[in-house]
């Protein structure tokens, strides 16, 4: 496993075209990542991830996806997600095919692909008009009970990027706090990229914790901060000023290219991006 | 000191829903109103609650109320976390919670839920969030509460886009659709509470609050609503339920609003 800075790791890993998901739900978003994407301007992506968040509303909003496979995206607990909703009903700044589905069938899809199965299955919500919409959410009969089952593909990323609170030095990472469907998309992934919060000698993990053995992680970066505005439990709290903030940031076109110029493309780093922010101070929406 | 005889309709909202709740009750929640509620709820009448929420965090005990659904207090005042698959598998699919708690954008007279789109699908007036859990929280719980606030533009007759189901056209077709959780037991309004009529399953007016008036909620109903004979009303906040209710949105603003150091 090569540790690799991120700007590395995502030039050698990230094409344009790609499926590429970068996950944790609500805790342990990868947004540095998403950040150096943006930087390197990659391009027609087909984005994945359960909840969108911030994170998909400034990489959506800078042009980077052609498309996004998705089971809620909004601001939680503040509402829209402008960028999102601006590239869905106007096609700003390109248009934007988006796989809806529902949480359950998501998390049984990356579930599958970890799994190597064509396909999750669940109960399903009979009644819901989401399979009209999604031809790809359809049925199977099952062979013991004769009952109508929901189906969804498995979700194969050819990258999947993860944040972690730490890795060792041959790599492995550990993860605590809320867990989300970082396993699953891991292990569906071909590539799996992890940023984390310290590379330590002894992970001083718990039996049953959430540990990724180094043999299935691609690369490695320390990037303290990496997560920044979600959280890392044990590390810093979620930003909910932040994130109460970037609705006004995000909703109209020339504020967000504002602030995503000056802060991301106008930076280096993730260092460098909380260092903008900081000197911005209140002027900064945060 | 709060003033404590005079409340806000979502102050009402919140303290009709939170009686609903029962002691020992697992609660399936989601964020703003449910989880205000269902909080409320813990700190009065219920204190063994069990909240689920769908991070994966089983029986939270949260001290201010999460903005996001992941909030790291869940997780820290929880007795489990639980991944993704697993919480929507063993623990919602697995039949394990009694009230799914939902908001919506829209709601039809049957109860059937829109979270997802105004206007058309393809080209959406105005697209929001999406289901996320809750098709499947109205589909497993072993019953649904329902809250949003009361309007024409949000009590439909049919909604731009069914998220998840209710009754779905009423008289059993819920039930023969095989859908396990019996579905909305109670709509709570910022007027009053509907619930489903027997046989019919149509949604009627079961209550209203002190100060509201029938016809006023039946002008904000986007269908011809019927009423229940006769129909209740809530009795008015106590001065023990706003106070704590009110301390916990104080608690909450205040974290809310403190900026985090960054992370540097």
């Amino acid at each position: 496993m090569p540790e690799l800075s991120l700007t590395e790791a995502i030039a050698t890993h990230v094409r344009d075209g790609q499926t590429l998901a970068l996950e944790g739900f609500t805790h342990l978003i990868p947004f540095a990542a998403g950040h150096e994407i943006v930087r390197q301007g990659r391009r027609d992506l087909h984005l994945v991830r359960m909840t969108p968040d911030l994170v998909y509303d400034q990489m959506i909003g800078a042009g980077c996806a052609r498309a996004l496979t998705f089971s809620w995206g909004g601001n939680p607990g503040v509402g829209s997600l402008h960028r999102l909703r601006d590239a869905v009903e106007h096609g700003w700044p390109t248009p934007l095919a988006i796989h809806e589905h529902a949480h359950a069938g998501m998390a049984a899809a990356y579930a599958a692909g970890a799994s190597n199965l064509p396909f999750g299955v669940l109960r399903g919500s009979p009644g819901t008009d989401l399979p009209r919409v999604n031809d790809e959410i359809r049925t199977v009969t099952c062979p013991y009970t004769g009952e109508t089952l929901t189906t969804v593909p498995a979700l194969r990323p050819d990258v999947t990027i993860l944040h972690g609170q730490r890795a060792d030095r041959k790599g492995n990472v550990l993860m605590r706090g809320i867990v989300g469907i970082q396993k699953e998309a891991a292990l569906a992934a071909r590539v799996l990229l992890v940023t984390v919060e310290e590379i330590v000698d002894d992970l001083g993990a718990t039996m049953n914790a959430l540990v990724l053995p180094h043999w299935v992680v691609t690369a490695v970066s320390s990037v303290p901060g990496g997560a920044w505005p979600s959280y890392a439990q044990g590390h810093y709290p979620r930003d909910n000023a932040f994130y109460r903030a970037w609705d006004t940031v995000a909703r109209d076109r020339e504020s967000f290219t504002g602030w995503m110029g000056r802060h991301v493309l106008g930076t280096a780093s993730h260092a460098d991006f909380l260092r903008s922010l900081e000197a911005a101070g209140g002027e900064a929406p945060r | 000191m709060s003033e404590t005889r005079s409340w806000t309709p979502d102050e009402m909202m919140t303290v009709a829903a939170a009686r609903l709740l029962w002691d020992g009750c697992v609660c399936f929640v989601g964020i703003g109103l449910p989880s205000a509620a269902a909080n409320l709820a813990r700190h009065t009448h219920a204190p063994d609650i069990v909240l689920i929420y769908e991070s994966g965090t089983i029986g939270s005990r949260p001290d201010v109320l999460p903005l996001s659904i992941g909030d790291g207090e869940l997780a820290e005042t929880a007795t489990a976390i639980v991944s993704l698959p697993e919480v929507f598998a063993y623990w919602l699919q697995g039949g394990r919670v009694d009230v799914g708690f939902l908001g919506a954008a829209q709601i039809d007279r049957f109860g059937n839920l829109n979270s997802t789109v105004i206007g058309e699908y393809a080209r959406p007036r105005t697209r929001l969030p999406g289901g996320g859990g809750a098709p499947e929280i109205a589909t497993h719980a072993r019953q649904t509460f329902v809250v949003l606030k009361h309007s024409p533009r949000s009590l439909v007759p049919k909604p731009d886009f069914v998220t998840s189901a209710g009754f779905f056209e009423g008289r059993g077709s819920r039930a023969r659709a095989g859908a396990p959780g019996a579905g909305p037991r109670v709509v709570i309004t910022d007027l009053g509470l509907l619930r489903p009529e027997a046989g019919s399953e149509e949604l009627v007016l079961a209550a209203r609050y002190e100060n509201v008036d029938v016809d006023e909620i039946r002008r904000a109903t986007g269908w011809p609503l019927r009423t229940a004979d006769p129909v209740e009303v809530v009795a008015p906040p106590t001065g023990d339920e706003l106070r704590i209710l009110r301390d916990l949105h104080e608690r909450t603003r205040r974290a809310h609003h403190r900026p985090s150091p960054l992370p540097v």
